[in-house]
């Protein structure tokens, strides 16, 4: 069994959801990401998303474009962040997911970034501009590579698509909550309750549902497990403290730890 | 794509595809198309500069002529008729040098949409009446301040606006880029430029033209100038691209001569970036063609062969604005003086009974402050 599937699966026995937790690597410096990650993992993290910087993040609100130029500043490179994976999987269980626009996969060639994602022992990739019809080639090498292709479900998206769409995925699906970019918001909408309502029956018993976009509060997190969902992805709320404390590492790193304990303690 | 919007780019294709046999909405366009927009256009000879150069006969295809001053009128009363068709009520906009902004903002106002239009703060600066035209028309412009500040970085804004509203919001892309069927669509709407162009020169000259040149940004006239040429192997196409400052330098917008194949705003097509697949920031004198990627037709077309393309400086562009300016009394935008400059050198190198038809994609008065800055003059 792959390590994101035995991680839900461990959840699931003692009835919790997973608390997902995004970085953009190399936010504020490169360096500095590997001791962010141990943060979130101590804090409670079940499993970590890394992101890839990328110059036109066109799914991303301000505050993750602002972390994606802080880190390409920075000089950060997609095989940096890989083997920033490596180095926390030294030293961790915990699953790891990369998280990159396509263009850097496809630039380095498919074959190339999935050997290297698998050396570097990345568990799952997510590619937020590949819909999975475009995607089939990717998957077939994700496959060989034994890396997780975690897929996007929108509000948009028919029960048609859906049925396929878990077809096509493995981990989890990544339900995007709301018509919108990522980035905090105050209060979880009632229509991503019912969007998980509606989607539950058809992921329940095929593949874990974790809700992301706009996700930043411990109640926000409660309410989206407690809607049914299998986990909660938190990104900007992160990103915000690394923002805020840039000039003190030392606080930076335990309010990401604090924070984080408070939200793994809602699912 | 983000797979929030596939379902808006299926029912995007539906509906234009529904548009093939709907003879009210071809009765609409062109009706809107003459009476409104002013086509067709002239196709001229420009005499004093043949003359000059000492070459084959170059026509002039007037799309400087157009309501709005450019071809881009042509692909917005197209779309907004469209959108309109699908009940979509706001229509958004990326914009560089404006013109698409403003045609966007004419064809919503006569259409009774409502026209909101994103431009980098960058271009913002340079194209300032542009700017103001477009709220003249009702329509509002948002600034753009993240990354290059230029049009690719309205394109990226436009996307997340599209993301968030995109169940009441209509895309009106401005060139034959972005994820399909965009740039299928604006081809389409384009493709009156070539197609009169056929009709014209057939009419002046009896015959077709030996080479067809356009200026490439994104790649809207040049895709409708050479889309109805395909078919006509014998008809040599070029593309000019902008190569800014020079090609060596790094700070150009030639993404077809210099740059290299990579997936970007939906599309795969040639675009410019780093060796870890950054998108990079490009330059040029006009904000039109400060683009890091290109239609993938234009890039399809570049593979199998069937056209050249070239680029011309900001100096040489500049240059041949003003040679056309006092040659023909025309005053063309920057971005064509690009296909200019280009077509007065392969002149040189043809024959007499040659013929060369260039697009004039736009008319130069939004430029007039950006070339008089560059040649040091106070207005």
């Amino acid at each position: 069994m792959r390590e994101i599937e035995k991680t839900f699966r461990n959840l699931k026995a003692r009835g919790e959801g997973a608390l997902i937790a995004y970085v953009t690597a190399g936010d504020p410096k490169p360096e500095y990401t590997p001791r962010i990650v141990d943060a979130l993992i101590n804090g409670g993290a079940d499993i970590v998303e890394l992101g890839i910087p990328f110059s036109d993040p066109i799914a991303d609100g301000p505050t993750i474009q602002a972390a994606t130029l802080r880190a390409l500043k920075a000089g950060t490179t997609p095989r940096m962040v890989l083997e920033t994976a490596k180095e926390i999987k030294e030293k961790h269980d915990t699953p790891i997911v990369i998280l990159t626009y396509y263009n850097p996969i496809f630039r380095m060639g498919l074959e190339k970034f999935l050997t290297l994602a698998r050396k570097c022992k990345v568990d799952g990739l997510i590619v937020p501009d590949l819909p999975f019809e475009e995607a089939s080639t990717y998957k077939e090498v994700a496959e060989s590579h034994e890396i997780d292709i975690i897929f996007l479900a929108a509000p948009s998206t028919s029960i048609e698509r859906l049925e396929k769409i878990i077809e096509s995925a493995s981990g989890f699906l990544y339900l995007v909550s709301l018509y919108g970019v990522t980035g905090t918001r105050e209060h979880i909408q009632d229509s991503t309750v019912k969007l998980i309502e509606k989607f539950l029956p058809y992921t329940k018993n095929r593949i874990p549902m974790a809700v992301g976009f706009g996700i930043s509060k411990p109640e926000h997190v409660k309410k989206i497990v407690e809607s049914g969902a299998d986990g909660a992805i938190v990104g900007s709320a992160f990103v915000n403290i690394i923002r805020k404390n840039k000039r003190s590492f030392r606080k930076m790193l335990r309010e990401i730890e604090e924070n984080t304990c408070k939200l793994k303690k809602a699912t | 794509m983000p797979e929030i919007l596939i379902v808006a780019l299926e029912e995007l294709e539906d509906a234009y595809k529904k548009l093939e046999e709907d003879l009210e909405f071809k009765r609409a366009l062109q009706n809107y198309l003459s009476k409104y927009a002013g086509r067709p256009t002239p196709l001229y000879y420009a005499e004093n500069l043949t003359k000059k150069v000492g070459g084959p006969k170059i026509y002039l295809k007037r799309e400087d002529l157009p309501h709005g001053g450019a071809h881009k009128i042509n692909n917005t009363l197209g779309q907004a008729l469209l959108a309109r068709r699908m009940g979509k009520r706001r229509v958004i906009a990326e914009t560089g040098a404006g013109q698409h902004g403003v045609a966007t903002a004419m064809a919503c106002a006569v259409l009774g949409l409502k026209a909101e239009i994103y431009m980098g703060t960058e271009d913002i600066k340079r194209q300032r009446l542009n700017v103001f035209r477009m709220k003249l028309l009702g329509a509002d412009v948002h600034p753009v301040k993240s990354g290059s500040k230029t049009l690719k970085d309205a394109i990226n804004e436009a996307l997340r606006d599209w993301v968030t509203n995109v169940q009441t919001t209509y895309y009106l892309i401005g060139s034959v880029v972005g994820p399909h069927p965009y740039p299928m669509i604006v081809r389409d709407f384009q493709s009156v430029i070539g197609c009169e162009i056929k009709e014209q020169i057939q009419k002046e000259e009896g015959r077709l033209p030996n080479g067809l040149v356009a200026c490439v940004g994104g790649g809207s006239n040049a895709m409708g100038t050479f889309y109805p040429f395909l078919e006509n192997s014998e008809v040599r196409l070029y593309g000019v691209e902008a190569g800014g400052c020079s090609l060596e330098s790094g700070k150009h917008a030639a993404s077809l001569c210099a740059g290299s194949e990579g997936v970007f705003h939906g599309m795969l097509s040639y675009v410019l970036q780093d060796e870890w697949g950054q998108i990079q920031t490009t330059q040029s004198i006009s904000a039109g063609l400060d683009y890091p990627g290109v239609g993938p037709e234009l890039s399809f077309l570049k593979s199998i062969g069937r056209t050249e393309y070239v680029y011309a400086t900001d100096d040489e562009a500049l240059q041949a604005f003003q040679e056309l300016s006092k040659l023909e009394g025309i005053i063309p935008a920057l971005e064509p003086s690009h296909a200019l400059a280009f077509a007065v050198k392969l002149a040189k190198t043809m024959s007499r009974d040659d013929i060369l038809v260039v697009t004039l994609s736009g008319r130069g008065d939004k430029d007039v402050e950006v070339v008089a800055d560059r040649l040091g003059v106070q207005i």
